[in-house]
């Protein structure tokens, strides 16, 4: 890739990087309105969460540049996810471990 | 000898090894952060009915708001000082990695009032059953003065228990009824002088100013004979805190952390932009990943114990 190339690419990317910024700064705002809003403990946890996963994803895929990542990332990743979803898992397994009064 | 794969990818991997070094690292870092993220599910989800804290009652929403802001800017002036090392903009690489740093300090700084803020505040159960929570004023040898509101508690109460007790004539709110149905009446102990006035300042929900309360407090003097039990807000004081300053404590580390490094990469560190321009730079992407790493668990651990 030559030079002035690579420099339109980064200065390109530096506006993705203020995109990303913009939607953070919303994102945070939405969360703290939306856990305001009653709408049952449920579905609060629900709405932070899957707003907490969309900030997450930017941060990682934009910030982290994993959207354009080598396979090996990919491939140390994937054990990664494995391991922390089994982790989460198991505290809904030990939900139904409850031990005879 | 020359460190290899510094700058130039390995064949093999396409990546220079720093690379793999820092998402290995990363990944036993989610690890780490998953475990005890599991930690607080199994805690709170087994806790008895009606002891988590609600939303706004132990922590200041407002703040833990500033502060996601802090740190996602910080994340911002981060890949933007990259970025112009990419563009070969050293001054600008300066300048924004010095927001960073100002940023993290920020952070720092907004996290010790937080903390400082619970090891000041303290409930107090007095023989006579009445309990009063608020933040110390002063203290002697024969004294305590708190500056809060009492608890109306109905029966045994022990220190740490239901965190969800607001203070006399808090009016009413849906957040505030659950375990408090013996809300009004109960204040008859705390004493007809106290009745009126301490209603208006609530550790409440709806203001999200769970601490440093606003003006209405009352002063409690209370003689230390008096006193049947009291501690402070530590991670002793009951289950929530525990794993608030657990988690919050060790990413506070990480932030220190990233910090120092970025700060010597930034001082003494950056004199490798003279010699070795590409390999300096991928310490600063290096550097980088692990701060947006610090920054991704506080996107989570802001509404886990904040809002949810």
């Amino acid at each position: 890739m030559s030079e002035s190339n690579d420099t339109h690419e980064i200065q390109k990317e530096i506006r993705t990087y203020l995109l990303v910024f913009g939607a953070l700064l919303v994102g945070t705002v939405l969360t703290v309105m939306a856990s305001l809003i009653d709408v049952g403990a449920a579905w609060n946890m629900t709405i932070g969460l899957v707003i907490a996963c969309t900030k997450g994803f930017l941060v990682a895929g934009y910030f982290m540049h994993l959207m354009s990542e080598k396979t090996t990332i990919y491939a140390i990743l994937a054990f990664t996810v494995f391991f922390f979803l089994g982790m989460m898992l198991l505290t809904v397994a030990a939900d139904s471990d409850v031990p005879a009064v | 000898m020359e460190i290899p794969h510094t700058v130039k990818p390995r064949p093999d991997t396409g990546l220079y090894n720093s690379k793999i070094g820092i998402w290995l690292f990363l990944a036993s870092e989610v690890m780490l952060f998953g475990a005890l993220f599991s930690t607080y599910i199994l805690l709170r989800v087994g806790a008895p009915e009606g002891t988590w804290p609600k939303p706004g009652t132990m922590l200041n929403i407002p703040i833990g708001t500033i502060n996601t802001c802090v740190l996602i800017m910080s994340s911002v002036t981060v890949v933007l000082a990259w970025a112009s090392l990419k563009l070969n903009q050293f001054k600008r690489f300066k300048l924004f990695q010095a927001g960073t740093i100002l940023l993290a300090l920020t952070f720092l700084v907004i996290k010790s009032f937080e903390y400082n803020d619970k090891f000041t505040h303290y409930e107090v159960i007095k023989k006579d059953g009445t309990v009063i929570n608020g933040h110390l004023v002063s203290q002697d040898s024969k004294h305590v003065v708190l500056e809060g509101a009492i608890l109306p508690v109905k029966g045994e109460h022990k220190l740490g228990d239901h965190p969800n007790q607001q203070p006399a004539h808090q009016h009413d709110h849906e957040h505030d009824h659950e375990g408090g149905g013996d809300k009004a009446g109960q204040n008859a102990q705390g004493g007809e002088s106290t009745h009126g006035e301490t209603g208006q300042q609530a550790h409440g929900s709806e203001s999200g100013h769970a601490e440093s309360g606003g003006g209405h407090h009352q002063e409690f003097e209370i003689a230390r004979s008096e006193i049947k039990d009291m501690d402070n807000y530590g991670p002793w004081f009951n289950t929530y805190l525990a794993i608030y300053f657990t988690l919050t404590g060790l990413h506070a580390l990480h932030v220190f952390g990233g910090a120092v490094v970025i700060g010597y990469l930034w001082g003494p560190g950056s004199k490798m932009w003279h010699t070795e321009p590409e390999r300096f730079t991928n310490r600063i992407e290096i550097s980088g990943l692990f701060w947006h790493f610090v920054d991704l668990v506080w996107i989570f651990l802001f509404p886990v114990l904040y809002l949810l």
